[in-house]
């Protein structure tokens, strides 16, 4: 991955509390982790975001102590705890398959981590009562983990999780197993949760929403590196690689050259674009987003004051190929000599398309804005 | 990785993980018991390899030898007996090899030797290697001995000891011996292809038609395993023996022999095999059924199609179970096998019968050898079958066929029949007062104190061993496996632990029982002091069924949460506590299926045990055997009919308390 390598140390986070430095991880021959660096603040809420096997649940694994690293440092709170077991660790977990305890009541669960703790028996039936009613479930006390709901039962196991007042919060795909909609409602609640506690917080997902939403800064990985860190904005709206564009929402590709510091050459001229560091005639890829692509009207139809091209350069005139509606948006396929035998994919308002009077087969005018039209390296053969 | 290089070093010091206590405790356990299986199984295994390839012979050069005129003081020039032997040919070159406890007189080598005459000997050892005794003093040293007539007649040479391959050669070179290789593997092979095939229809029956009583048929199926593997020789004894009800259905064949073998092994194999391929069937796929039925196949081709592929692991497997359960059994040949010699017998008879515990050590060797073979092919197959059985499947719901159901049913009942009939006879005759002459009803025969065999204290002993075994065996052996399956890191100490725990089943128990008597009868073994006590027969028996137990609790070990130690441990809770309460009780099905099935077998085994029982330890199973062998045949079959009545019980009360305790430990279960 020689393109778009960034640097992976954050360095300005407030108050760090998670800090991890040249972390290695080797599954026999496999390098699951290469020299991975990263800071996290104290209260933060941090995704680990990237497809399966990139190696997001290792690196939480080696936080929590439960899969040791190959080599590398961690510290904890200011301590080093690199080489420590995970009862020596402070931490809360929760998995995507709850862990809860099948025979134990939901009391039992919850109060399972403050029992020889030197609390009374009064004092854990409070904090259990607490926890309950903290994530909702004031009344289940009694029953046994089967009869609850997934969600519930995940609810269950993040009470458990931070029963104790845990300096660190680690979630391991938590709501993976859940369906759709328990999964969207949980997550808000996750959130709040975690505000209000003010729990340092690392989640591990491969679920791109899930981290959007979630997340107070995000951490891209992807065969074993981190590609990016950063608030959800900048990771969507300044991807610093194609892997992360692509990742993360979706990216019209066009395969072409680098012009000057701030063009990329496409069809038979130049078009303005974000700046980028390659030299002229470089080959890159041309991407934009399909929700930045700028539909305009023409001498018949407008869409108002603010139909004004502003960077003639990047306006092309289109054919709308096949039209798909989505709900909320129209997707277009859009077709150019530009784009040879590919298709431009742009999603227009339902407004938009209704002024505009778009249908397949018509002509239309488009524009790339020059500030949203991004150039990459190219990858690599078969990455 | 696109750019798939990898650093050649790791940059930065590798991380050692520091233990926490819960690591060292279980590690610590871990080691405990591994060192148990060593003791227990590897070490007394290798005493007894070992043992077979020690060989002993007189080493007549090795002694040198004076001997003085009538005077008593003059003596002539040393010469060895090797020397003596030459010139006057006393002993051949095979009357010089020796068993560990063989002794040769010297006197032999003077022909004109008195005992009263006053010629005086002098006697040395030539290297410090050789021994000999004059009484029962041992003389191991190279200095002159000067004894008189009188003393000398009572010098004896002891063996040299010496490593090679010796005993094979004499066993390979003894007919009478080396036969039994060839009647044990034919044994096994028919009496496996009998009862394969009886129990796959058997198993198809229940499975795949709708006949009726299925339930009855299941229950009689199983009832073999709970009587020794002999009880059926002494059915046939008195069926088809020679004052048989039966015996003209032999036309004039004799029972005692192969065909009692082969129908004997049938009857106590055949619960095995049927439980192995009943599983094999269950598991089949109803869309395969339904598929051959859309393509219009026939019932005959569908069953060649579907069910015999779907079964074939199943066949495979129950095969090779029931060959090694045949060809190590040692209480069925024993009592019905006659002069018919197979391997298991023939360690019994070398050790025994002879005091030969080289050749006896040999045998097992050789007996050994098939075992292993069929253990690993079965483990091959059988980690098939699992994975066949993890695949999403519908079950087969058959539907009725009047013809087939009716068939199948007719032969269920005459494999009901069999089983129920062998038990029934061992009843009866235990009844009667004298097969056959007198037939009326008594209980004589149940007074075993009169008899050869221990008499009811053997049988309180069974069941006190059989106690010890259930609750010792089934709490190291869940333990072990949780520590295997739970621990963190020490992956070659796991590796080794579950080579160690896989190994019992394919040691024969005849083999596991001699190699008790070469490791731990040893006044120099620190555990010298548990031979001969209830404790070694509980070890023994342990270490015999330990595989299958340990695969149990495998089982059920995996079926649990992987994340539960890793949740333990984050909370600060010591994982011996997670065990208590959580492995344990979610366990409970488990252990409970080990401690019954250590129970049954404890009290109905013969082949480990027979080697290893004294005086005060005799059992229920040993006293079958021993009245059986004394010609006490009735009050035989009364006690082995004892041993299928407890067990028969302890069966009724493990379901009892299974339910019982289920319900306590297990309402997370329910909804």
């Amino acid at each position: 991955m020689s393109w778009g390598r960034v640097n992976n140390v954050i360095k300005n986070v407030e108050n760090t509390y998670l800090k991890i430095e040249n972390l290695w991880k080797y599954f026999g021959k496999f390098l699951a982790l290469e020299d991975i660096s990263l800071e996290i603040g104290e209260g933060e809420l941090v995704c680990f975001l990237g497809p399966s096997g990139c190696g997001k649940t290792t690196l939480l694994r080696a936080i929590a102590g439960l899969d040791l690293q190959s080599s590398g440092t961690i510290l904890q709170d200011g301590n080093e705890v690199s080489n420590l077991p995970p009862s020596a660790r402070d931490f809360g977990i929760v998995f995507q398959s709850y862990a809860l305890f099948p025979n134990l009541s939901i009391e039992k669960n919850i109060a399972y981590g403050l029992e020889n703790t030197g609390r009374s028996k009064g004092e854990i039936s409070a904090r259990v009562a607490e926890l309950l009613a903290l994530v909702g479930l004031p009344d289940q006390g009694k029953k046994y983990p089967a009869q609850l709901s997934g969600g519930q039962q995940q609810r269950i196991a993040l009470a458990r999780a931070i029963a104790t007042n845990p300096g660190l919060l680690l979630l391991d795909e938590p709501l993976s197993a859940l369906d759709a909609k328990v999964r969207v409602h949980l997550r808000h609640e996750i959130k709040e949760l975690q505000r209000k506690l003010d729990v340092t917080t690392v989640m591990v997902t491969h679920d791109q929403e899930e981290a959007l939403a979630m997340a107070d800064r995000i951490v891209v990985m992807n065969h074993g590196v981190i590609e990016q860190v950063g608030t959800p904005t900048q990771i969507y709206r300044e991807p610093s690689s194609l892997f992360v564009a692509d990742f993360i929402g979706e990216m019209n590709q066009i395969p072409t050259r680098a012009g000057s510091k701030n063009q990329v050459r496409l069809g038979g001229g130049l078009m303005e674009c974000a700046p980028h560091q390659f030299n002229e005639g470089d080959e890159i890829i041309a991407a934009i987003r399909p929700n930045d692509i700028i539909p305009h009207g023409d001498s018949a139809h407008s869409l108002g004051q603010d139909d004004v091209v502003e960077t003639e350069s990047n306006a092309i005139e289109v054919l709308v190929g096949e039209m798909e509606f989505l709900g909320s948006f129209w997707r277009c396929r859009l077709k150019h000599e530009i784009l040879g035998d590919a298709d431009l994919i742009a999603d227009f308002s339902i407004n938009a398309v209704r002024r505009l009077e778009l249908s397949e087969g018509a002509n239309m005018l488009i524009e790339l804005p020059a500030s949203r039209l991004m150039a990459f390296a190219r990858p690599e053969q078969n990455t | 990785m696109s750019d798939a290089t990898f650093p050649s070093t790791v940059s930065g010091k590798p991380i050692r993980r520091k233990l926490s206590r819960d690591d060292i405790i279980m590690r610590g356990s871990m080691i405990v018991i591994g060192l148990y299986l060593l003791i227990t199984m590897i070490f007394p295994l290798y005493a007894m390899l070992s043992k077979s390839f020690s060989t002993y012979t007189f080493d007549l050069a090795g002694y040198e030898i004076q001997v003085s005129d009538e005077t008593g003081t003059n003596f002539n020039e040393p010469v060895t007996f090797a020397d003596l032997n030459n010139t006057l040919s006393v002993l051949t070159e095979s009357d010089l090899s020796a068993g560990s406890d063989g002794r040769l007189s010297v006197t032999q080598f003077f022909p004109d030797f008195s005992f009263r005459s006053s010629v005086n000997y002098r006697i040395r050892n030539t290297s410090a290697t050789g021994r000999f005794l004059v009484g029962s003093t041992l003389n191991d040293t190279t200095d002159w001995v000067e004894l008189d007539s009188n003393t000398f007649r009572r010098v004896q040479l002891r063996p040299v000891e010496a490593r090679g391959i010796d005993n094979f050669r004499t066993y390979f070179g003894t007919p009478a011996l080396s036969n039994s290789i060839k009647n044990s593997v034919m044994i096994a092979t028919i009496s496996t292809i009998i009862t394969v095939f009886l129990a796959f229809w058997f198993a198809y029956a229940l499975n795949c038609s709708c006949m009726r009583f299925k339930g009855f048929f299941r229950l009689v199926a199983m009832a073999p395993i709970l009587v020794p593997s002999l009880l059926p020789g002494i059915a046939l004894v008195y069926l088809f023996g020679n004052q048989g009800m039966l015996k003209e259905l032999l036309f004039g064949a004799s029972i005692y022999g192969p065909i009692g073998i082969i129908i004997g092994s049938v009857f106590f194999t055949f619960p095995h095999a049927f439980l192995i391929i009943s599983t094999a069937l269950s598991i089949s796929d109803a869309r395969l059924y339904e598929a051959s039925v859309v393509l219009r196949g026939s019932s005959w081709r569908t069953f060649w199609t579907v069910t015999i592929p779907g079964a074939r692991y199943g066949l495979v497997s129950a095969a090779f179970v029931v060959f090694n359960l045949v060809i190590t059994d040692f209480g069925l040949p024993k009592v019905i096998g006659g002069q018919f010699n197979v391997l298991a017998v023939d360690i019994y008879k070398q050790v025994i019968g002879q005091q030969n515990f080289e050749m006896g050590a040999v045998v097992s060797v050789i007996l050994i050898l098939p075992a292993i073979v069929a253990f690993a092919i079965d483990r091959l197959v059988q980690s098939k079958q699992v994975a066949l059985l993890s695949a999403r499947s519908v079950p087969y719901r058959p539907s009725p066929k009047a013809e087939l159901d009716w068939a199948l049913f007719g032969f269920s009942s005459l494999v009901a029949t069999f089983i129920i009939g062998i038990l029934g006879v061992c009843q009866f005759a235990a009844l009667v007062k004298f097969w056959p002459y007198d037939l009326s009803f008594s209980l004589n025969n149940y007074q075993f104190e009169r008899m050869d065999g221990g008499g009811w204290g053997s049988y309180l002993n069974s069941i006190k061993l059989g106690l010890l075994t259930a609750a010792i065996g089934t709490a190291v052996i869940f333990f072990g496996a949780y520590l295997v399956e739970k621990s963190n890191g020490f992956r070659t100490g796991r590796t080794v632990f579950q080579m160690f725990a896989m190994l019992p089943m394919a040691i024969p128990g005849m083999v596991l029982g001699l190699s008790y008597i070469f490791f731990f009868n040893n006044p120099s073994n620190p555990f010298y002091f548990i031979y001969g006590t209830m404790a070694i027969l509980v070890v023994s028996t342990v270490t015999h069924f330990y595989t299958v137990s340990h695969l149990t609790a495998t089982t059920a070990l995996q079926q649990m949460d992987r994340e539960f130690e890793s949740v333990s441990a984050s909370l600060k809770q010591p994982t011996l506590k997670l065990f208590r309460r959580v492995t344990v009780p979610v366990s409970m099905p488990a252990i409970m299926d080990i401690s019954i099935y250590l129970f049954v077998n404890a009290m109905t085994t013969v082949s480990a045990v027979v080697f290893l029982y004294s005086p005060k330890t005799s059992l229920a199973s040993i006293a079958v055997l021993n009245m059986d062998d004394a010609g006490d045949i009735a009050p035989a079959a009364a006690m082995g009919m004892m041993i299928f009545y407890t067990n028969t019980a302890a069966r009724i009360v493990h379901l009892i308390a299974s339910r019982g305790i289920l319900q306590r430990t297990q309402a997370w279960r329910s909804r």
